[in-house]
């Protein structure tokens, strides 16, 4: 072999090299999460809500946090949903390419990168201009504002991704740009939709940083939309800053909980967009 | 009182019912304004984040410089001592080591993909990629205080010590593993699923006729990378960096846990580094108690989010340049 | 007739489609070839084939052999980089590299190594002088390729295939992105160039193969129909389809 194939050789093996390592750190990062998490996973942990002590090692569980984030992600997604469907049907439907889809594209784009500490620190101001204190609307708020842009960028991609010539037959039809919208171009999308809608609940409920400020926690369920709630990711969080290995171990289970949410919507939305695709027209 | 409540009762009552009752047309005008002013929310919204967070860094504004905030090392938050410089060296110490060990391997793994991988291969990365990007910083942060810290603690720490330790840069002062090295690390993971994707999106824009150009005056096909696609992608991988880097540098959670949480100015990679939202994220609690605190802590989220703008913008409008020649 | 490429019971396909079914044809040393037929018969794919290109696309597969100069360029072992240098390409539109004007065409002399300093000069200059191009470069030999019209970048595109001295050129319809003068050009160059290469020539355009073609092949779905010398083929066809195909009927 000459230098050259030799050199390309060589470079397609680090190649090969590199992928497997973003590949087995995903394996080592599920793989850690599951060792150290199974061992003190149990049916009292999933289901029961902190009891007196419990951040000493005593009896007790994380239903509150289960329960809360679920509360939040969801709050969140609805509120996302209510504005991030219209902005993509106008951008989609309304006004492919003008200025104004151009701008707000731009700043969807943008907003995406905005660090989730950054949604926390607005919310709380947000909060203290309106004279609340850190409770499930709060999180939920900040929560919207941070899936916003990736739910509606999502399903901006998916109905750009539409033949138009559908959409042309039904405004041909005399339909308006609305009942298009909604009878063809909601239809058509739809597995791409919801898609982007379980995207934006994975991102949610994984996010820390935001609900750090708005959320507050609570040992108790969610109680109403003024009052504190606990959330998964900071049960984590809390729970390691403990100096006692019982708490510890339960946040590693905590951990594991919220991975196996994460990944369940992540693969479930792979699966269920597959199934759903066969109903849309082709 | 009464009465003009009533009023607007009124009005907005009427208002409802002749939208009820509109013609077809007349509700097409309306969904088309409301759709309009919903889809200028994102925009408002960038300008809401930095007006707000700016008036709420004023008060300290005026009671000092931004220069000796911004450049200032010593933090007493008591004694109103506000230096933000060990969390921006901080910051930009975390980001640059992540960097480091991601965009060679985020660029070699996305030019395998691109260039040599068969379909299959990229059929399963999509769903693997989509799943490291779901997890969530905190179970990062997790991973990074069991796997990662032990590692650099016992393994690599050592090992540099043992073999670089006259350069002062590669240093163990800090026996606990918790550092800039274990940050970079965990934030390399983190943003490495986000630079391949883009990446990749940036190789497969070159047109097949460049390289098929390349190949058939004889170059091979490592050839036609490094000095064609290579060349032709460089402003949108550039831009992809870009956006990972700025990913990690608003990163909180995951680094908080593992960074060590010092304020102080790092001199080793092995040091302990405090960035600036971990800052952020630690002292939510205490914020309102000390006055001009949460001056100070709104102030490093305005940095946070004005570099971030920045990079991001900027980038961003690279990348769409690309991806809009590469459709046409 | 002295065969420089030749190709033996040749089957290519994606994935189960047969797009190439037994060609067995010779293309005859220093004459031009035209490939002709309707769209989706094959032609392109039988270029591809001289070139080793067809297997650049995901699930394509060969049968059958490919000589040039007698030797078999599918058999293991053998040197794709090199097969591949002995064929210069021009494609359906230009593809300038994203580099100067002489870093194009010194693209292939620096890749493999064949000249440096002033030698490089000098074969720069008589390729481009070879492609019709120098006259209208020579000043701006450092700009960006892509500030060319895009006819002087199909013509910068064959100086850039003949500076690896190909052996043959092929043509996959080079000039159907370009205007009609730079189309004629292109067509001068090639009667030009036959004198020192083999050319293989794909087109649609009829009255471009009777301009240029010394020999004919006529393709219709993978197979080849009919191939002689071009007077032959054009003035007495002896296959229907051929014949058809002549009157414009497809």
């Amino acid at each position: 072999m000459k230098r050259r194939q030799v050199e390309e050789a060589i470079f397609k093996f680090i190649m090969v090299c590199s992928f497997l390592l973003v590949a087995s750190s995903l394996g080592l990062i599920l793989f850690t999460v599951i060792v150290k998490g199974l061992p003190s996973l149990n049916w009292a942990m999933l289901t029961q809500t902190p009891k007196g002590g419990y951040y000493l090692g005593k009896e007790g569980g994380i239903l509150n946090a289960i329960v809360g984030s679920i509360y939040l992600a969801g709050g969140g997604t609805l509120l996302a949903l209510l504005l991030g469907l219209p902005i993509a049907l106008y951008l989609g439907v309304y006004s492919r390419k003008s200025r104004i889809s151009d701008w707000v594209r731009l700043s969807l784009d943008v907003l995406w990168g905005v660090p989730s500490i950054v949604y926390g620190a607005f919310g709380f101001i947000l909060m203290l201009a309106m004279g609340m204190r850190a409770s499930l609307l709060g999180g939920i708020i900040t929560l919207a504002l941070l899936e916003l842009p990736i739910m509606t960028r999502a399903m901006d991609e998916v109905i750009r991704m539409m033949p138009r010539d559908l959409e042309q037959a039904s405004l041909a039809l005399g339909a308006t740009r609305m009942e298009t919208a909604i009878h063809v171009v909601i239809r058509q999308t739809l597995p791409g939709i919801i898609t982007a809608i379980l995207l934006a609940f994975g991102r949610g409920i994984g996010d820390a940083a935001s609900v750090l400020f708005t959320a507050g926690y609570t040992d108790r369920l969610p109680s109403g939309l003024l009052r504190p709630v606990a959330s998964l990711p900071l049960a984590v969080f809390f729970q390691l800053g403990t100096p006692f290995p019982e708490v510890q171990q339960r946040a590693y289970s905590a951990a594991l909980v919220l991975t196996f949410i994460v990944l369940i919507i992540s693969l479930g939305s792979r699966w269920l967009s597959s199934r759903l695709s066969r109903f849309a027209l082709k | 009182m009464n009465n003009s409540k009533t009023a607007w009762f009124k009005t907005f009552y009427n208002q409802i019912r002749s939208l009820l009752t509109l013609s077809r047309g007349g509700k097409e005008r309306f969904t088309e304004k409301l759709f309009l002013s919903i889809s200028l929310l994102p925009v408002l919204l960038i300008v809401l984040l930095v007006v707000a967070l700016w008036l709420r860094t004023q008060p300290i504004l005026e009671t000092q410089s931004i220069w000796s905030l911004l450049l200032g090392q010593t933090w007493h938050p008591i004694k109103s001592q506000f230096g933000f410089l060990p969390f921006i060296a901080g910051t930009m110490w975390v980001t640059i080591v992540a960097m480091v060990f991601a965009v060679p391997v985020c660029l070699l793994s996305a030019i395998y993909l691109s260039e040599y991988a068969r379909a299959s291969m990229r059929m399963i990365m999509k769903p693997l990629l989509d799943l490291l990007a779901a997890i969530p910083s905190v179970v990062y942060g997790v991973w990074g205080m069991l796997a990662i810290v032990p590692w650099v603690q016992n393994t690599f720490a050592p090992f540099m010590n043992k073999c670089f330790s006259y350069i002062p840069f590669f240093a163990v002062n800090n026996p606990t593993g918790f550092g800039i090295m274990a940050g970079g690390l965990v934030l390399a993971v983190m943003v490495a699923p986000f630079i391949i994707a883009i990446t990749y999106e940036v190789l497969q824009a070159v047109p097949t006729g460049l390289r098929q150009a390349s190949l058939a005056v004889g170059a091979t096909q490592w050839e036609t990378i490094k000095y064609i696609v290579m060349r032709q992608s460089l402003p949108g991988v550039i831009a992809g960096v870009v956006l990972g880097a700025s990913r990690a540098l608003g990163e909180t959670m995951a680094v908080l846990m593992v960074v060590g949480n010092v304020a102080h100015m790092p001199t080793s990679i092995f040091d302990a580094a405090y960035p600036l939202p971990a800052l952020i994220a630690n002292n939510y609690g205490e914020m309102l108690t000390i006055p001009l605190y949460d001056a100070a802590l709104m102030g490093a989220a305005l940095i946070l989010l004005l570099v971030v703008l920045v990079f991001n913008i900027l980038s961003t409008l690279i990348l769409r340049r690309i991806v809009r020649r590469s459709r046409r | 007739m002295d065969s420089h490429v030749q190709t033996i019971d040749l089957n290519a396909f994606y994935g189960n489609t047969a797009a190439l079914k037994n060609v067995n044809l010779e293309f005859p040393k220093r004459q031009i070839t035209v490939i002709m037929g309707p769209s989706g018969c094959g032609k392109t794919t039988l270029l591809k084939t001289i070139n080793r290109f067809l297997e650049l696309t995901d699930g394509t597969r060969i049968s059958g052999k490919v000589l040039i100069d007698g030797e078999n360029i599918y058999a293991p072992n053998v040197d794709v980089t090199e097969i591949r240098k002995k064929a210069g390409l021009l494609a359906q539109r230009p593809y300038p590299l994203p580099m100067s004007i002489y870093d194009n065409v010194a693209y292939g002399l620096r890749i493999h190594n064949m000249k440096r300093g002033h030698d490089l000069d000098n074969a720069v200059e008589h390729h481009l002088r070879e492609a019709g191009l120098w006259d209208e470069v020579k000043d701006r030999l450092r700009s960006p390729a892509t500030g060319l019209s895009i006819g002087q970048q199909q013509r910068l595109c064959l100086a850039r295939g003949l500076a690896v001295e190909p052996e043959m050129l092929l043509g996959d319809e080079p000039t159907s992105a370009l205007d009609p003068i730079s189309a004629q050009r292109i067509e001068q160059r090639l009667l030009d160039l036959k004198n020192e290469y083999t050319i293989v020539l794909v087109t649609h355009i009829l009255r471009q193969a009777k301009r240029l073609a010394d020999y004919v092949v006529f393709m219709y779905l993978g197979e080849v129909v009919e191939c002689g010398p071009a007077q032959q083929v054009f003035e007495n066809p002896q296959q229907e389809r051929t014949r058809a195909y002549l009157e414009g009927q497809f």
